[in-house]
């Protein structure tokens, strides 16, 4: 056999789909990653001349849903690219190997492949008591994703597990959940942020390494800005209802089968930065406010930690939408755990005395910190 | 002397599973599984607004996603006395079944089938074969030569690649695999349509719960309002999308997953007389039709077999303190009392008290504690939990829906019912209750419609919403058939905020390790005397292992400690 790797554009055309196919493809993850008409140009190009991406996916204190909604990923060809096109060497989820054979594919992809792999982590990490709370084949996670990363080029950590500890790291934390940037050193990390993250996200986000060979640009939690620049209020179709003062005000009232505004339902969309109002969930289809529930902000740090999820916003210590922006302002030095909130609910205050003195053209603001 | 091997980790499932097993003259003689990974939610529920509560649990697992928001929103209706609307019961029904059709098939083709498919052998396969075969036993479309043919060119060009991806390492090639290589190939098209399918039904929970996984729910109803007249309602088009979706994944099932099901089974019929292990079956019953209250309703019917004896269904009562009881002598747990007594969840303890080997390691001291899963029995028995329970009791019961299935299928076999004591039989009973899930949707979903044209819109009901409506104190618990099983979450509600809460899972009474008296759990009576050609590759224990389908996160360490309580509950 010769020595030349496949490309991913060679496996697509060998799976029987047309360049057209390959093209469509690339324009749609194109427009997801925002990028120009040169950008998937490039897009293409790369796709074309490179061979498959190993890929090493670990899984620690999860509970699976981020490889679940991967597999969701809608676009027939998205899947086929990230299960075929890519080289999903180990995934405890899927792969048809079990026990010291699954181990040795991991450790021969480590080898083969060393600084060329892309590490994608799946759950947090106990470190409490020397990490036996997580032990995989007889090693701790730690360890294990420490031995993982050594060799990578760049470490995804999936969904609010990797990237934030999510549930089993809301208080009291019984036993030290922690994110995959407090545990790998020296490498990149990128949090897809989301419990789970949506399915095309995913997708791009590995799509973005695979055809440019550099990190997307992150926001200061690390989370790529092509999805999550956008607070899911600044997104929502339900938004004009809120500008207008129109809120549901219990559930399945008039004002929920109208789709009025969920805000007084304790809807988190003006604290939350993803993608839901943009891309929607599983092919478009809807997403939790479409669908009648309040947003609980499952791609923010701490979430857990912010509720009661059916309190509104005000009720949350520390600011309120009743409150003066410069009082907030003030306050926000002073507790930067919930910085962001405040700071997106300040913008939301100064919006709405925009729209009241009747000068909010069209602003669109991006008040990510 | 026996031979001990270990496999860990167990993939293709939910979690972190070890198998530790003993094998003398070819056969599994003991059998040690070990759950591995732990989160310890139930401590960060307490104090925690009982309302909340589904979101939490719901991220036990995100393979069964739903099941135990479902619990979780139970107990505290429950607790609270809340009656739904019948509409919200037909909509939670309805993702109910959409999960159901999704994570068997999800099970069977890729946690499963590679157990029994021999991918490398489709390589093989003459592509004319394996479309006789296909057009014989389904009216499946894809089943042309050219069709086949363009897999099997695609599927030599990925493992001429050398990058084989997940397919890397397997057992291929081991004499235990029989398949033709023409039915490999079949399977192995179907593995890759049933991929394709999955993400389509979960577009229910999309639909009703806004995204999959871990949709929405919502105590005291589903969070989705239906207005006919509205573009930002459960309309005319939502129910026409959930009625395609019905009408497709019935198709899928009764041309792919049921035909391959069938035609899999007479090849590994040595499968109908082993991995049997336990003879008493656990069922907390679902799908009311008439509220939860009323048990009778239950599409899945409740009770308990014993000893096999399919004349008997005997009833269960999770209120009693001497039914469910939880042991922790062989797990990482301590009791104020010594581990050789049980707890009823209500007054069960956890303390983490890991006295395992330190990392890295090489065995566990399975004389002592080797699991983060503690040990649930019924009146002292070990109880399978699952499909297979469910097929049983619905038959004992004498519901003529399990009936007809199993009465069919199995002639068509040509196999008496015992046979479904089995690693086989379990496999079987997943695929046969898929065809009454699926059955049963339809029914849901042409109530729901004829709710809608009478003008029944409600999915909510606003009684009891308001903390301060809430007694002092209140308790409860949210029954449910998780697809691994029965699944309980109880729940103490005091000053308004979660006093206590619990849960017991499938895989907690199928993975378990033993208890004081010795007795093993599922999983290792259900191994002992497998046959084991190879120790070095032990194809073996994955069938029957995963002929549970093992979900660990959910299994490991549910429960609260508290103790001084006396608790009750309203109903069971």
């Amino acid at each position: 056999m010769s020595r030349k790797k496949p490309t991913v554009y060679d496996e697509i055309r060998a799976q029987g789909y047309s360049r057209r196919d390959f093209l469509k493809f690339c324009g749609m993850m194109g427009a997801f990653l925002g990028l120009e008409a040169s950008g998937i140009t490039q897009m293409v190009k790369a796709l074309e001349t490179k061979p498959r991406l190993p890929l090493i996916w670990l899984h620690g204190q999860e509970c699976t849903c981020c490889s679940e909604s991967f597999i969701r990923s809608s676009h027939p060809i998205v899947a086929d690219i990230l299960l075929n096109k890519v080289s999903l060497d180990y995934t405890e989820t899927l792969m048809a190997a079990a026990g010291h054979q699954a181990e040795a594919a991991r450790q021969a992809t480590m080898e083969k492949y060393k600084g060329e792999y892309l590490l994608l982590v799946e759950g947090s990490v106990p470190t409490k008591d020397d990490g036996v709370y997580c032990v995989i084949g007889g090693k701790t996670f730690e360890n294990i994703v420490n031995e993982a990363a050594e060799g990578a080029k760049a470490v995804i950590a999936w969904g609010n597990c990797a990237s934030s500890g999510c549930v089993q790291a809301a208080n009291p934390n019984p036993t030290s959940a922690t994110p995959i940037h407090k545990i790998v050193k020296g490498k990149p990390v990128i949090n897809v942020q989301g419990c789970p993250p949506i399915a095309e996200v995913m997708a791009g986000v590995v799509v973005h390494l695979l055809t440019f060979d550099r990190l997307p640009q992150l926001d200061k939690h690390g989370r790529p800005k092509a999805f999550y620049s956008r607070r899911i209020h600044d997104t929502c179709y339900r938004r004009p209802n809120y500008d207008a003062g129109l809120f549901v005000e219990s559930f399945d009232d008039d004002n929920a089968r109208k789709g009025y505004c969920l805000y007084k339902m304790g809807c988190r969309g003006p604290v939350t930065y993803n993608s839901c109002g943009v891309i929607k969930w599983n092919n478009g289809v809807s997403f939790p406010i479409q669908s009648g529930h309040p947003c609980i902000g499952c791609s923010e740090a701490n979430f857990w930690d912010n509720g009661p999820f059916y309190s509104h916003l005000p009720s949350f210590p520390g600011f309120g939408i009743e409150k003066n922006a410069d009082d907030i302002g003030l306050a926000l030095g002073a507790i930067t755990a919930t910085g962001i909130a405040a700071h997106a609910v300040a913008t939301n205050i100064r919006k709405r005395r925009l729209i009241q003195s009747g000068r909010m053209k069209d602003k669109k603001q991006n008040s990510n910190t | 002397m026996a031979n001990r091997i270990v496999v860990d980790p167990i993939t293709r499932i939910e979690g972190h599973l070890r198998v530790e097993a003993e094998i003398k003259d070819g056969k599994i003689v003991d059998a040690y599984s070990s759950g591995t990974m732990v989160r310890g939610l139930e401590l960060i529920l307490k104090g925690r607004d009982p309302r909340d509560a589904w979101a939490f649990t719901e991220r036990v697992c995100g393979v069964c996603t739903t099941v135990h928001a479902l619990a979780s929103v139970r107990s505290v209706e429950n607790a609270l006395n809340i009656k739904i609307p019948a509409n919200a019961e037909l909509i939670r029904n309805l993702m109910f079944t959409a999960q159901y059709m999704q994570d068997h098939v999800v099970h069977f083709y890729h946690l499963h089938a590679l157990d029994w498919v021999d991918v490398v052998s489709a390589l093989k396969a003459d592509p004319k074969e394996t479309s006789v075969i296909a057009q014989s036993i389904s009216n499946w479309p894809k089943s042309s030569v050219g069709y086949f043919s363009d897999l099997q060119k695609k599927l030599t060009g990925f493992v001429n690649s050398g990058q084989l991806g997940i397919f890397a390492n397997g057992y291929w090639g081991h004499k235990a695999y029989k398949l033709p290589p023409a039915v490999n190939l079949l399977a192995v098209a179907h593995y890759l349509e049933a991929l394709e399918w999955q993400k389509e039904i979960v577009k229910i929970h999309t639909i009703f719960g806004g995204k999959n996984p871990h949709p929405n729910y919502l105590v005291g109803g589903v969070p989705c309002s239906i207005n006919i007249e509205e573009n930002n309602a459960i309309n005319a088009e939502r129910l026409a999308y959930v009625g395609t979706l019905l009408d497709e994944a019935k198709m899928f099932i009764e041309q792919v997953y049921i035909p391959d099901l069938l035609a899999i089974a007479p090849m590994y019929t040595d499968w109908a007389a082993i991995g049997g292990g336990l003879s008493n079956y656990l069922v907390y019953g679902d799908l009311p039709t008439n509220g939860f209250d009323d048990v009778a309703s239950f599409k899945f019917p409740r009770g308990i077999i014993m000893n096999r004896n399919l004349n008997e269904v005997i009833p269960v009562d999770g209120t009693d303190p001497e039914q469910i009881q939880e042991f922790i002598k062989h797990s990482w747990y301590e009791y104020g009392n010594g581990d050789a007594v049980g707890k009823h969840p209500w007054d069960g303890e956890t303390k983490l008290n890991y006295t395992g080997p330190q990392p890295p390691y090489e065995f566990l001291n399975v004389e002592e504690k080797y699991s983060w899963l503690k040990t649930p029995r019924w009146k002292g028995n070990a109880m399978e939990v699952g499909p297979l329970s469910r097929m049983l009791v619905g038959y004992a019961s004498g519901k003529n829906d399990f009936k007809e299935v199993v009465d069919s299928t199995l002639g068509k076999l040509g196999v008496p019912v015992t046979a479904l004591f089995s690693t086989l039989g379990r496999t079987a009973a997943r695929g046969l209750e898929t065809i009454l899930v699926a059955k049963w949707s339809l029914e849901f979903f042409q109530s729901l419609l004829t709710n809608i044209k009478n003008g029944e819109t409600s999915t909510f009901t606003k009684d009891m919403w308001e903390p301060d409506t809430w007694p002092k104190e209140a308790k409860g618990v949210g029954l449910s058939e998780a697809p691994r099983g029965a699944l309980a979450h109880w729940i103490k509600i005091k000053d308004k905020q979660i006093d206590n809460y619990q849960l017991v899972v499938p895989s907690t009474w199928n993975a378990s390790p033993r208890d004081p008296k010795g007795q093993r759990s599922a999983y290792e009576e259900a191994l002992i005397g497998t046959p084991i050609a190879d120790p070095e590759k032990p194809l073996e224990i994955l069938r029957t292992i995963h002929s549970f389908d093992p979900c660990i996160a959910c299994a490991v360490h549910l429960y609260d400690e508290k103790g001084t309580y006396v608790h009750q509950i309203q109903t069971f």
